[in-house]
């Protein structure tokens, strides 16, 4: 197990370094000259061209990849063009906003999805199936920026019980440690704080949550169904054991290989694509953050936000691979 | 003769179906004494798998269901009875074990888990109780390593292996009636003689009686004491083994014993029973058996034959006439 | 004597397995661990063995639908592992084959006369009009009737569709056929309607069987000789008659040994082996049998026996017979 997960790593390597080609050869493909943006169209031939000197930028294409492969490993993501600070320091809170409120999502859809899934599967054909599966594909086919609409409505503008934009008030706005709300308010000892987290985490959390939770389910009860006809469910059931027991304990384990990789999927997904929900709901993540990069043009900033979420998306499949052999004892690593 | 343990009383069991109501099960009766062997014997779609099934309660419902008949254990009526009451006696006092042992252990738990949750569902025991008589139930069916075994998983282990990690689970709380589904059909012979030779040390030792339901008359014969032969959802025939084989009283159960090739003598035709087994559901009048049968008169195409006779029953009117 | 009309010579198939990631070959699998053996024509050679032995790799090897690793494949005095894959396809006309699964075996979504007209099309024998005629001839040569060739094979019983297969097999007058456990998915009654047929068809054509099997007594009934094999080798082949009544090898016994008989009067005194087949991955030192072996001796783990003619031509691979 340990030297599979070494050599899983190793094998990440030649991945991420194709990544930072592509981003790579992606932003250099844009039309535009950087210095010209920098210092704005009247600048004259000679300040453009020492400013491309000082930035390498006259330097062949592979020597500058290698001098932005050296600075992403020490950890240097450049410097925003809009703000001139080292985003490697300006990226982090966006980030921990987008990893709290794609957690707490992913809670609701595992929860909310599996659930689902198992009862649809235990009683196929029946009322509770139907419903569930008619919800799991309104679920899939609603856009999340109409869903989200609708949340605010209801729930923000009519009814006012919950915040509708933000992580926090204006006015009582959290003092951050590790940008992490939830942690950070526990961390104060600000259990009203906490709670003031939470509400507004509500509804963003549910609009990026359904389409996982409608995935999950389905896949889940079509994993379940399968695991519930085969031989060794009958036998748990000549043993005398009780239904509920055989589905949670018995049928679930087998069914979870196909639903983690669902799972790991989504959960890459919602990292990159919280972008639509983050825009609607006023959510300082990763997504506001490239979105508002892009109107601006910041090409650093779009450069590294990119490259963070696809090493993200990596990584958590590279986790949910090592989880298999935890479920599954006939998986074995080499 | 012992008590009958498992009395079964005009059971029928029909599957519902879009195409209506399919009769897999019609109207059987046999029983089962204390700590005999019985085999139930038929062809691919008799109705012998589902027969034990219902005993169990097990059906898969919908669309399958007991349609009539009773089913007497110890006495009391259990073909109806409440899931909370049959969960008490599957396992502990009727006990299972099914054809494919590659597919009926559950692969993602240990043996000693599986092994030790069938003893617990019965028995309040401590952990180490519990690991205890699982070891020891391990040894009781002849595995080697039994400590190491109970850390194993189902794929670690053959296909003859896990079949006696079925048997050693239902014996675990010493149930009065095992029912083996086809237990050796997917084994190899060598692996097949090791389990029925191990079936027939456990029902001495334990007086546990085993409904052996096989289409192996050689299993049968080797095996049982008493034979059950199933043809289309009824019983046709019903006596001791060597009364079924020496004297067979319906042209089916002559027909299934002179089809078999001979492993000791060469014949150059084998005899055969021509067409086949008639389709669950299809309607017929008189003996199911008459379309095949190179004994049919006109009476068989017509009425309906009983089951009849004391201790050799047969449903066949050519034989009640004879006798 | 005459030639025969097939013969194998030191058959072998190899599989090696990878590990470490590295495109390492760690162990080989010895599925088939040198096979010989001939048939003269109009014969029927028994191969029987436990799951694993490697004798349905051996019927497919002689067909080359898995490609040996080694060995001779002798038909008609030419060795056809020296042919290209063109001239292969057209040997396949000499050689078909039926399959256990009849339901498995058959394409679904293909009418029954389809099916059966298909190896014709293949190996391009007459015009549309012939080859339907002949799909009938052949219906109802296996016993079902012309007009079952616009069905399709879900119609059928089990029986009925090895009837199909044996049907499509015949379809292009093949000289040898490998019979794959053709009855052993069917039930009694039926599995016997199909032993008689495909004796019949042997005699009508004068055709070749290699019928490979693990019911011991449906390989008696069928089977001119017999070829036992264990763990990728064969350890006794001989007449059929001689090999049941007297076999030799003590896995033989065993085998024997271990088959219920249908007759409560018969109590066999019943050999029971220990333990189970080994892994052909590791197979035991010397005699492949011999950790199992009940009457084994010390040069047994130590020495491999080799396939030995006895006086009578019984062929045993057993130190007992040195």
């Amino acid at each position: 197990m340990f030297y599979y997960s070494i050599k899983r790593l190793l094998m990440l390597i030649p991945v991420l370094l194709g990544m930072t080609l592509i981003v790579f050869a992606i932003i250099h493909a844009i039309p535009g000259n950087p210095a010209l943006t920098i210092l704005g169209t009247k600048a004259t031939p000679e300040a453009i061209h020492s400013l491309n000197r000082s930035l390498g930028l006259d330097n062949p294409w592979y020597v500058q990849y290698f001098s932005y492969l050296k600075d992403i490993l020490s950890g240097n993501l450049g410097t925003s063009i809009q703000t001139n600070s080292p985003i490697s320091s300006e990226i982090w809170p966006h980030l921990a906003a987008t990893i709290e409120l794609s957690f707490v999502a992913m809670i609701i859809a595992v929860f909310v999805g599996i659930n689902a899934g198992i009862i649809s599967a235990w009683k196929q054909n029946s009322f509770l199936d139907y419903t569930a599966m008619i919800l799991a594909l309104i679920g899939v086919s609603m856009p999340v920026f109409w869903l989200g609409l609708l949340e605010q409505w209801g729930f923000s503008i009519k009814l006012q019980w919950l915040p509708s934009i933000g992580r926090d008030d204006i006015r009582n706005s959290v003092d951050p440690i590790t940008n992490l709300y939830l942690i950070d308010t526990l961390l104060r000892g600000r259990l009203d704080q906490f709670w003031m987290v939470i509400r507004h985490l509500i509804l963003p959390a549910i609009a990026l949550a359904t389409i996982p939770t409608a995935i999950i389910a389905r896949m889940t009860r079509s994993s379940m169904l399968e695991v519930l006809k085969s031989d060794y469910i009958r036998t748990a059931k000549a043993k005398g054991q009780r239904m509920i027991w055989i589905v949670y304990k018995y049928a679930l384990k087998n069914a979870f290989i196909p639903i983690l990789t669902v799972i790991g999927l989504q959960t890459g997904l919602l990292l990159g694509g919280a972008i639509l929900t983050e825009t609607i709901f006023g959510w300082p993540g990763v997504g506001l953050y490239i979105y508002n990069a892009i109107q601006y043009r910041d090409y650093p900033v779009i450069q590294s936000g990119i490259l963070v979420i696809a090493f993200i998306f990596v990584m958590v499949n590279f986790i949910v691979d090592l989880l298999y052999g935890l479920f599954d004892p006939r998986i074995k690593y080499r | 003769m012992s008590e009958a343990i498992l009395k079964v009383e005009g059971l029928k069991t029909s599957f519902f179906t879009d195409d209506g109501e399919i009769p897999a099960v019609d109207g059987i009766d046999f029983s089962v004494n204390e700590g005999e062997i019985l085999g139930i014997v038929g062809e691919s779609g008799c109705g012998k798998s589902v027969t034990s099934l219902s005993i169990m309660g097990l059906l898969p419902s919908p669309p399958g269901k007991i349609v009539g008949g009773h089913i007497f254990y110890k006495g009391e009526d259990i073909s109806h009875a409440k899931e909370s009451k049959m969960r008490k006696l599957r396992g502990n006092d009727i006990a299972m074990i099914f054809q494919e042992p590659m597919t009926s252990l559950n692969p993602v738990f240990t043996i000693g888990e599986q092994l030790m949750e069938a003893i617990r569902l019965h028995n309040h025991l401590s952990k180490k109780a519990l690991t205890e008589r699982a070891v020891e139930l391990l040894k009781l069916v002849g595995l080697p390593r039994a400590k190491e075994l109970l850390k194993e998983y189902p794929h670690e282990l053959s296909g003859g292996m896990r079949q006696r990690v079925m048997i050693a689970m239902a014996m675990s709380c010493n149930p009065k009636v095992l029912i083996a589904d086809e237990p050796t059909t997917a084994l190899d012979v060598t692996i097949q003689a090791q389990i029925l030779d191990l079936m027939i040390k456990l029902n001495r030792e334990t007086h546990t009686a085993i409904i052996m339901i096989t289409h192996d008359l050689g299993v049968v014969a080797q095996m049982c004491n008493r034979v059950v032969v199933m043809y289309a959802g009824k019983v046709v025939e019903e006596g001791l083994v060597k009364d079924i084989f020496n004297h067979p009283k319906h042209p089916y159960t002559e027909g299934l014993i002179q089809s078999i090739p001979d492993l000791y003598g060469k014949k150059d035709y084998l005899h055969t029973i021509k067409g086949s087994v008639p389709k669950p559901g299809s309607i017929h009048k008189g003996c199911l058996f008459a379309p095949r049968c190179e004994f049919v008169m006109d009476k068989c195409r017509v009425n309906t034959p009983e089951l009849l006779g004391d201790s050799h029953k047969s449903r066949c009117f050519l034989h009640q006439e004879k006798a | 004597m005459s030639e025969p009309l097939l013969k194998v010579e030191n058959l072998k198939k190899y599989y090696p397995i990878k590990s470490g990631g590295f495109g390492k070959v760690s162990e080989t699998v010895r599925a088939v661990d040198g096979v010989s053996f001939s048939i003269r024509e109009g014969e029927t050679l028994g191969i029987v063995g436990e799951s694993g032995c490697g004798k349905s790799t051996t019927g497919r090897m002689i067909m080359r639908l898995i490609e040996p690793t080694e060995g001779k494949i002798m038909f008609q005095g030419k060795n056809i592992m020296n042919l290209s894959k063109r001239d292969m396809r057209k040997a396949r006309k000499d050689i078909q084959m039926i399959f256990q699964d009849p339901f498995a075996s058959l394409n679904p979504r293909h009418t029954v006369g389809r099916i059966i007209e298909e190896p014709m099309i293949v190996h391009k024998m007459g015009n549309r009009k012939q080859r339907q005629k002949r799909v009938e001839e052949l219906l109802e040569l296996v016993g079902l009737s012309a007009y079952h060739a616009r069905r399709y094979p879900h119609q059928f019983s089990g029986g009925q569709r090895q009837r199909i297969g044996i049907a499509r097999a015949l379809a292009v007058q093949p000289k040898v056929i490998i019979a794959d456990e053709p009855v052993s998915a069917l039930d009694v009654s039926v599995q016997s309607q199909v032993l008689n047929l495909l004796k019949d068809l042997q005699k009508k054509f004068n055709l070749t069987f290699i019928f490979i099997a693990h019911d011991l007594s449906v390989v008696r009934h069928i089977s001119d000789s017999v070829g036992v094999m264990y763990l990728g080798k064969i350890v006794e082949l001989s007449e059929s008659e001689n090999l049941y009544n007297h076999p030799n090898h003590p896995y033989t016994k065993a085998l024997l040994s271990a088959v219920p008989v249908p007759d409560p009067e018969i109590k066999t005194k019943r050999i029971i082996l220990e333990g189970d087949v080994p892994s052909p991955a590791h197979p035991p030192s010397g005699c492949a049998f011999h950790d199992r072996c009940p009457v084994a001796m010390d040069i047994c783990s130590k020495e491999r026996p080799h396939l030995k003619t006895l006086e009578d031509g019984r062929m045993v691979s057993c130190h007992l017979f040195d």
